[in-house]
């Protein structure tokens, strides 16, 4: 059943935010921290194993392969939701240039610490639809 | 018979459902926009900027925080696009990624994490300094806005800045996330940012995980979980050493 999949990625949702709120509670945070990507840990671990085993049906799967699908278009409407405007007009220059620097400047690193340990290789290209 | 006034009603009250038609118009204009340009400019990226367009219309004609979601008929996409669905997609693209290309960029997506937050901290500290806000907890303040638009205000209220500091700390990490979503894709080929292992190193140098998602997915799909695993837990540790080891670094620098 396509529930059975929404059912496992809830189950992984709240496993992963459990142990982010925990972890804020412990070192004094008081927020969530890192919930969900111990959360899309929990996911490739546990369906990883269950696949394994033959008992994650086609249909299972699909129940989660549509979340993933949707993911594009949950993000544009993220956008659509951002305060643009009062980041324009009420943070000023400073807001603007830092906000750029702060962009430009990490994203020169990606290169130099890709050449740290194991390389990995290219995805393959692929056509877009 | 105010037609209108029904139609309106109808979108409103059904907003979740009426958010899938927009979002539905957004993606078939950006396709087709970038097909016209004979797909040089990815489809997704397009239709992340025509959102940040629409949410800037939205702020200016409603003066709200929201973007195009402080529009009564649009209110739905406030749920579509807020955290709880957002979230739940970001997991799910977890499904099929590969553990052995996680594992491989371990030491890198560690290091990535602590540089990238101490870094835009750095940046944003100076250029507080710059624009004349000499105290401790506003350069601190700013500084964490650097990191993202959550570590700013966390930070502000922990190291107690005034509320026009905090303002602005928002300003810059909203600033630095649309950056992020549109830089991105343009930057991918010269940064080499093809492969999984890039796309952690990645999620953990720029954090922002709205910014990295939304990025990711104007680059390549198959990128996205693995940068937004990493930049999750960047907004945790920029919550936790801004207003501790940060602040106190910046007590004993000022």
């Amino acid at each position: 059943m396509v529930v059975y999949g929404l059912a496992l990625l809830a189950g992984c949702m709240f496993l992963g935010l459990f142990c982010g709120d925990v972890l804020g509670v412990i070192t004094g945070v008081n927020s969530n921290v890192g919930g969900v990507g111990f959360a899309m840990l929990a996911l490739i671990l546990i369906s990883g194993k269950l696949m394994k085993e033959g008992k994650l049906s086609e249909k299972a799967q699909e129940g989660i392969s549509f979340w993933s699908a949707m993911y594009i278009p949950i993000v544009v409407a993220m956008t659509a939701c951002q305060d643009v405007a009062s980041a324009i007009t009420g943070g000023g220059v400073l807001a603007i240039i830092a906000g750029i620097v702060a962009v430009v400047i990490p994203l020169l690193l990606v290169p130099v610490l890709q050449k740290l340990g194991k390389p990995s290789d290219p995805l393959p290209p692929i056509e877009q639809d | 018979m105010d037609i209108m006034g029904i139609i309106s009603g109808i979108m409103s009250s059904y907003g979740l459902v009426m958010s899938f038609a927009v979002v539905g118009v957004v993606m078939w204009i950006s396709y087709g926009i970038s097909k016209l340009t004979k797909g040089r400019i990815h489809g997704s990226a397009i239709a992340i900027v025509l959102g940040l367009v629409l949410a800037f219309i939205g702020g200016i004609t409603t003066g709200g925080s929201k973007g195009l979601s402080d529009v009564s008929l649009f209110s739905g996409l406030g749920v579509m696009g807020g955290s709880m669905l957002r979230d739940f997609a970001i997991i799910s693209t977890a499904f099929g990624a590969r553990l052995e290309e996680i594992k491989k960029s371990g030491l890198p997506g560690i290091l990535s994490l602590f540089i990238g937050v101490v870094l835009a901290f750095i940046i944003g500290v100076v250029f507080a300094f710059i624009f004349g806000y000499t105290d401790v907890a506003s350069m601190t303040t700013i500084g964490a806005g650097a990191v993202t638009f959550i570590v700013g205000p966390v930070t502000g209220a922990a190291v107690g800045a005034s509320s026009d500091v905090v303002a602005i700390s928002i300003a810059i990490g909203v600033i630095k996330s649309i950056v992020v979503m549109i830089a991105t894709p343009v930057l991918a080929k010269p940064l080499r940012l093809n492969n999984p292992k890039a796309a952690m190193i990645y999620g953990g140098l720029m954090g922002t995980t709205s910014g990295t998602a939304a990025g990711l997915a104007a680059t390549d799909a198959r990128l996205v979980p693995y940068g937004a695993m990493t930049a999750t837990f960047y907004t945790g540790l920029g919550c936790l050493l801004c207003p501790s080891v940060l602040y106190l670094a910046m007590t004993m620098l000022f």
